[in-house]
């Protein structure tokens, strides 16, 4: 019998079952062995100094990731958020220079981040377009062409302090970027984890038909998703703008890449319906990590470019690698009974 | 025994091909119908009707004797109509919890809608002892089972849930002799419960196993009825595949 079975599973099942959960956790060791490695390489790298650094300097991206994590999940993919982050920034500054616009500076900011989003989105459901891909492909030309129209091309200094707090300010000893993905990292994994609608986007990530015939609207679970995504790149935005006290026009770029890649190191899978905001905040953490490391060992940018490309490349494949054992695992059950 | 359904007159063209013609039939409570006929007969366009995915162009459809609307998946849902499609419609990136919940997931809080993972637990818990569903853990990820696991909750979720009628199309195609006996074990089951079951199958041993009464449909036509056994089988595929009544 099959409940016999599983109270004493197989040599095979139970090495299978080891193999999973060690897939499962290749990303935090990964990042653990790095941390490891760096902190024998270089003095400066275990510093309290130097790890908050990291942290701040990866916040817009951890922010982005969170973002794309959702879009993944659903199977998709948001090529928009680097120019979204950026016009985010440029309509901010706009805002700023309203009769007092300073209140409205963030809800501006985030406001055009879900904006882009849901056009994204209604524009993948509604126009039919075969793949996320090509409505983002379109908004990340044209958000990055508007945000440098608004600007005409030249950052725009200036922004209230409460962005500039958002962006480099302190609470007690700990910066408040830090701060601000902490509780965007926590809010988004209850999103997912504890409420329907999360769950739903696990559903539709894993089959979109059967999610359809069970009642579930899948149009507007995507099309949420892309919101969502939107409204973390223009929480980003309101990060880089706080640090550099500009709208910045040429903000963000290639950071989609950066996000996307970050996500997929995370564990998270590209056939959609698996991943978790731990798994993402670990990705972007590797990121980081490399980078800081390398910059202290003195390793050109060059090379980290070539680290990020091999570990992206390690981390999808390990996903490939995980089905095929699902699969071994399958079969293996199947005989059993 | 009354009927829990009743098919008027029912027909559906898709183009020039006309897939039912003024099908009519019945389906009393607690009973096990099975629904026969060859390839392009109209079984799957009549279940299809039944489950909400295609709209019957004439006719009309009564659940205890009230006439009805189900113009979508959902809609079939919640009038307590089940269906278990070929190919299962199961999510492997969750258990048995997230299958048997999928789209009707317990929550709390109102309109924050937190789900209930605990409530979702007890459930299905007794759902999987009721019906006697062999399971590693009502965890344990649906992608990691076999066939006939997967298939067995697969009709585990509609027979818990179809308040009414189980609708289920070929629920043992895919099986071994063994797994199959576990499906139709489960369909006696809900039958005896009081739920009324429609089966699609090609499989006479099983038919007759399992159906108190089996309909052929013919063309699109609905042919005539028998009550499956040894006896009346050969007279049954008769009817199937339209020979001998000419």
């Amino acid at each position: 019998m099959a409940t016999a079975a599983a109270s004493s599973p197989s040599a095979g099942e139970r090495s299978l079952n080891l193999s999973l959960r060690v897939i499962r956790f290749g990303p935090a060791l990964i990042l653990v062995l790095l941390i490891a490695i760096m902190t024998l390489a270089s003095p400066f790298f275990m510093t309290g100094d130097n790890l908050s650094n990291i942290a701040v300097q990866v916040a817009p991206l951890a922010c982005l990731a969170i973002g794309q994590l959702f879009v993944v999940l659903v199977g998709g993919i948001d090529l928009s958020v680097g120019s979204v982050l950026a016009l985010c920034t440029v309509t901010g500054a706009l805002a700023y220079g309203w009769d007092f616009g300073g209140p409205l500076v963030i809800p501006m900011m985030l406001l055009t981040g879900a904006a882009v989003g849901a056009l994204n989105g209604i524009m993948l459901v509604k126009g039919r377009m075969p793949h996320a891909f090509i409505p983002t492909l379109a908004t990340l030309n044209a958000a990055r062409g508007l945000a440098l129209m608004l600007s005409d091309g030249a950052p725009m200094p200036g922004m209230p302090g409460i962005v500039q707090t958002a962006g480099g300010g302190e609470l007690g000893p700990i910066p408040v970027p830090i701060i601000i993905v902490a509780v965007f990292g926590l809010l988004a994994y209850v999103l997912l984890a504890k409420l329907q609608w999360g769950r739903w986007i696990y559903l539709v990530g894993a089959d979109k038909e059967a999610a359809r015939r069970l009642g579930i609207p899948v149009d507007r679970v995507i099309i949420s998703v892309f919101i969502f995504s939107g409204l973390a790149a223009g929480l980003a935005g309101v990060i880089t703008a706080g640090r550099t006290n500009a709208g910045y026009p040429s903000a963000g770029q290639l950071d989609e890449l950066a996000a996307i890649s970050a996500v997929i190191i995370g564990g998270a899978s590209f056939f959609g319906g698996r991943g978790t905001v731990g798994g993402a905040i670990v990705g972007v953490l590797i990121f980081g990590v490399i980078n800081n490391g390398l910059n202290l060992l003195n390793v050109s940018t060059y090379v980290q470019l070539i680290a990020i490309g091999v570990i992206v490349v390690v981390a999808v494949e390990l996903d490939v690698f995980r089905r095929r054992l699902e699969e071994r695992f399958r079969t293996i059950r199947g005989q059993d009974e | 025994m009354s009927a829990v359904l009743e098919v008027d007159s029912v027909s559906k063209r898709f183009g020039g091909t006309t897939a039912l013609r003024d099908v009519s039939l019945e389906l009393n409570e607690g009973e096990v119908l099975a629904l026969l006929g060859d390839n392009g007969a109209g079984k799957s366009t009549l279940i299809k009707i039944l489950s909400g995915v295609v709209k019957p162009d004439d006719g009309t459809i009564k659940l205890d004797g009230e006439p009805v609307t189900i113009d979508s998946p959902h809609a079939a849902r919640e009038l307590g109509i089940e269906t278990v499609y070929q190919d299962l419609a199961l999510f492997d990136n969750t258990g048995a919890i997230g299958n048997f919940f999928a789209g009707r997931e317990k929550t709390r809080f109102g309109w924050l809608r937190w789900v209930d993972d605990r409530g979702m637990r007890h459930d299905t818990e007794e759902i999987v002892d009721r019906l006697q569903v062999n399971l590693p853990s009502a965890d344990a990820e649906i992608g990691l089972m076999s066939g006939g696991q997967r298939q067995a909750v697969a009709c585990a979720r509609a027979i818990a849930f179809g308040k009414r009628i189980v609708i289920l199309d070929e629920p043992t195609s895919a099986l071994g002799a063994r797994e199959a006996g576990n499906v139709l074990k489960l369909i006696r089951e809900a039958a005896e419960q009081g739920v009324s079951v429609i089966v699609i199958s090609h499989n006479m041993e099983h038919v007759i196993e399992v159906a108190d009464r089996a309909v052929v449909l013919r063309q699109g036509r609905y042919v005539g009825e028998e009550q499956p056994t040894k006896q009346t089988q050969e007279k049954l595929v008769s009817m199937i595949v339209g020979g001998g009544d000419r």
